[in-house]
């Protein structure tokens, strides 16, 4: 579930909290998302390649928090690794025409 | 740099007027609300997340069932239908194929950016799907559909005969609103029973309870024995990387099947063994049968499926990892809102279903799976749902909507018994659905323990107190997901037989006179009947 929002990166943009299928953010005073409901959290992974600057980031484990912190995170580069996995880049979509995933399919049967 | 707030906080009481009102936000609520649009009608979608992000297909990366026109369709249809475990309808499964195909060559005229075959042609028989979901919103928006977005659904509002508008709360600030409308689509998604899966929180039947209030029936309830495998303790319960998987036991020694042979393919034959040794203790895999090719594709192809390994530091095709089946519900599974007219009209006047809200079964039958014809359905069903939301609107133009009552029961009519804890109560029931042994295989014994499990808890959610504010969200999801799990157990406390994804222990073989539909409603007292006895006695009477 989502852990890690870096102070650092964040530009105080509300997109985190308005794409959020689970309504899982609040935002304090200075616009800084802040993880309100974190057990709400469906480890979807979305807010992390709708954010532009790849200042989220969520942990695999879907039932509770694994405690990760944000040196951990910039020290192991996951900060937008599924944005990059994607081709998605800075909140922006994009890489779906080099989905190799027809190879897969055929493959699969 | 802070931006404005862009999602103003709502007014208590706000009452929206509009022809057509959908309720969810998925592909099958973006295609309905697209379908009514181009049909004339005003629309407004509501959205308990974000019409985008919601829901199982915006996480994923989903195969549509991609049939073109001609000879190959109707042989493609034969194929299908011989994986449906007898209960499919080949005139549905052949309009369903031609809907999807018409509006997957819509995507492309819109410029969705498909990827391309070899030869230059557009590969359109998959979609990724935080992007499919992010183009369908923005041809949402263009459409000029009003999106509500955190603005769950509560309860529909009717009069004694018709559906005409419903009403839910802001997420913001819990304020109170009304929507009403000629016409209402339900395209809430399928139930996950609170099981944490990838988009399924969310997912918690509440189109199926709004359904039951007005009267509609539900089908394929027992077509809920959907599990797919996953990486431990995650979300992600995407089976295909499993395809290449072979499977070990605690002690690292691989698992042999009855013929000695290790066991691989979790997508496969595979999956019950692995569902038998989950029984008796961790399971561990290795996605050591993908070829370096494969393994590339399905790290480019998949990329959420490796979200997980990477994050744990692991190579999943060199390292052992451990597993669980991860349950599904209807999401998977099949059943859901009983269709009764070409148009996904639900027997209610102005209620309509569209997605896994209704029931699959006409293009599925007893067996589900991801994607593909899932996908399909969602497109087709929405484009449908949306037509005849916007006609049936149409005809009832200018009709007064002064008698209009909320029709809303259990979470919202409450009386001055004890209250209940809304999250035990959620635990509670996914304890009775989601392990494998209540819901991989059944047997009488377990449904009977279960149905006085969830019948005491739904006596004790009616005579709670009422809920208030925000919480009315979480005492509507409860309900939902209770009423959901006693139909579950009632359909297949019926079914005394094995088929599709229905297992029963003690009746494992397929029957020849139970092949036909299985359809429950009622909400206080539950009743499960099979629909060629229905019929008959419709006939009769």
């Amino acid at each position: 579930m989502i852990e890690v929002i870096s102070a650092d990166r964040c530009i105080r943009c509300d997109i985190c909290e308005r794409i959020c299928p689970a309504f899982v953010f609040d935002r304090d005073e200075t616009g800084l998302p802040v993880i309100a409901r974190q057990d709400d959290c469906q480890t979807c992974f979305l807010c992390e390649i709708y954010c532009p600057t790849d200042a989220l980031y969520v942990a695999e484990q879907a039932d509770g928090p694994t405690g990760i912190t944000e040196p951990d995170v910039l020290e192991r580069d996951l900060f937008g690794a599924y944005a990059r996995a994607l081709g998605w880049n800075r909140g922006r979509a994009g890489g779906t025409r080099n989905d190799p995933t027809r190879h897969i399919r055929v493959a699969q049967v | 740099m802070a931006s404005h707030r862009k999602e103003r906080p709502a007014e208590e009481g706000r009452l929206i007027e509009t022809d057509v009102l959908v309720v969810g936000g998925g592909p099958a609520a973006g295609w309905a609300a697209l379908s009514a649009a181009e049909a004339g009608a005003r629309v407004v979608l509501a959205d308990k997340g974000y019409h985008g992000t919601s829901g199982a297909t915006a996480p994923s990366n989903t195969g549509t069932w991609c049939v073109p026109p001609g000879e190959g369709r109707a042989a493609s249809v034969e194929q299908r239908f011989k994986r449906t475990a007898g209960l499919a309808d080949r005139r549905w499964m052949l309009r369903a194929a031609d809907q999807a195909y018409e509006n997957l060559q819509k995507l492309v005229e819109w410029g969705y950016p498909f990827p391309s075959e070899e030869d230059g042609s557009l590969y359109i028989a998959n979609l990724r799907g935080p992007d499919y979901m992010r183009f369908l919103r923005q041809r949402v928006q263009k459409a000029g559909v009003t999106i509500l977005d955190h603005h769950p659904i509560l309860e529909l509002l009717g009069d004694d005969d018709r559906v005409a508008g419903a009403a839910g709360l802001a997420r913001r600030n819990g304020a109170s609103f009304q929507v009403l409308a000629g016409a209402v689509v339900l395209a809430t998604g399928g139930c996950a029973f609170f099981e944490r899966i990838l988009g399924g929180t969310g997912l918690t039947g509440d189109g199926y309870l709004f359904a039951a209030e007005a009267g509609a029936s539900l089908s394929g309830m027992e077509f809920t024995g959907k599990y797919t495998l996953a990486p431990h303790g995650s979300s992600l319960n995407k089976g295909l990387p499993f395809r290449w998987a072979t499977f070990y036991g605690a002690d690292g020694e691989v698992l042999r099947n009855a013929r000695g042979e290790p066991v691989t393919n979790g997508i496969g034959g595979g999956e019950r063994q692995v569902a038998e040794a989950l029984l008796a203790g961790p399971v561990y895999a290795r996605l050591d049968l993908a070829e370096p090719a494969m393994q590339d594709w399905l790290r480019r192809g998949q990329p959420n499926c490796f979200q997980p390994y990477e994050r744990m530091g692991i190579n999943p095709f060199t390292d052992l990892f451990r597993v669980d089946l991860k349950y599904e519900g209807t999401v998977r599974g099949t059943g859901g809102i009983r269709i009764v007219s070409s148009d996904c009209g639900t027997g209610i006047a102005g209620l309509y279903a569209a997605g896994d809200a209704a029931s699959r079964e006409y293009v599925t039958g007893g067996i589900s799976g991801g994607g593909a014809i899932n996908a399909s359905w969602a497109i087709a069903s929405g484009w449908w749902a949306g037509h005849g939301a916007a006609r049936h609107a149409h005809r009832r133009q200018g009709r007064d909507g002064s008698r209009l009552r909320p029709l809303g029961t259990t979470g919202l009519r409450g009386t001055a018994g004890p209250a209940v804890d809304l999250a035990a109560a959620a635990r509670t029931v996914h304890d009775e659905i989601a392990p494998l042994d209540k819901s991989y295989w059944r047997t009488s014994a377990t449904l009977e323990a279960s149905g006085r499990v969830l019948e005491d808890l739904w006596s004790r959610l009616n005579e709670a107190p009422t809920a208030t504010g925000i919480e009315r969200l979480q005492a509507r999801e409860v309900a939902a997901v209770t009423a959901s799990a006693r139909w579950t157990v009632a359909a297949a406390a019926l079914r005394t037989e094995s088929r599709g994804v229905h297992r029963r222990r003690d009746f494992p073989g397929e029957s020849d006179a139970q092949a036909s539909r299985i359809i429950v409603s009622g909400l206080d007292r539950v009743t499960a009947v099979r629909e060629t006895l229905a019929l008959e006695t419709a006939q009769e009477g």
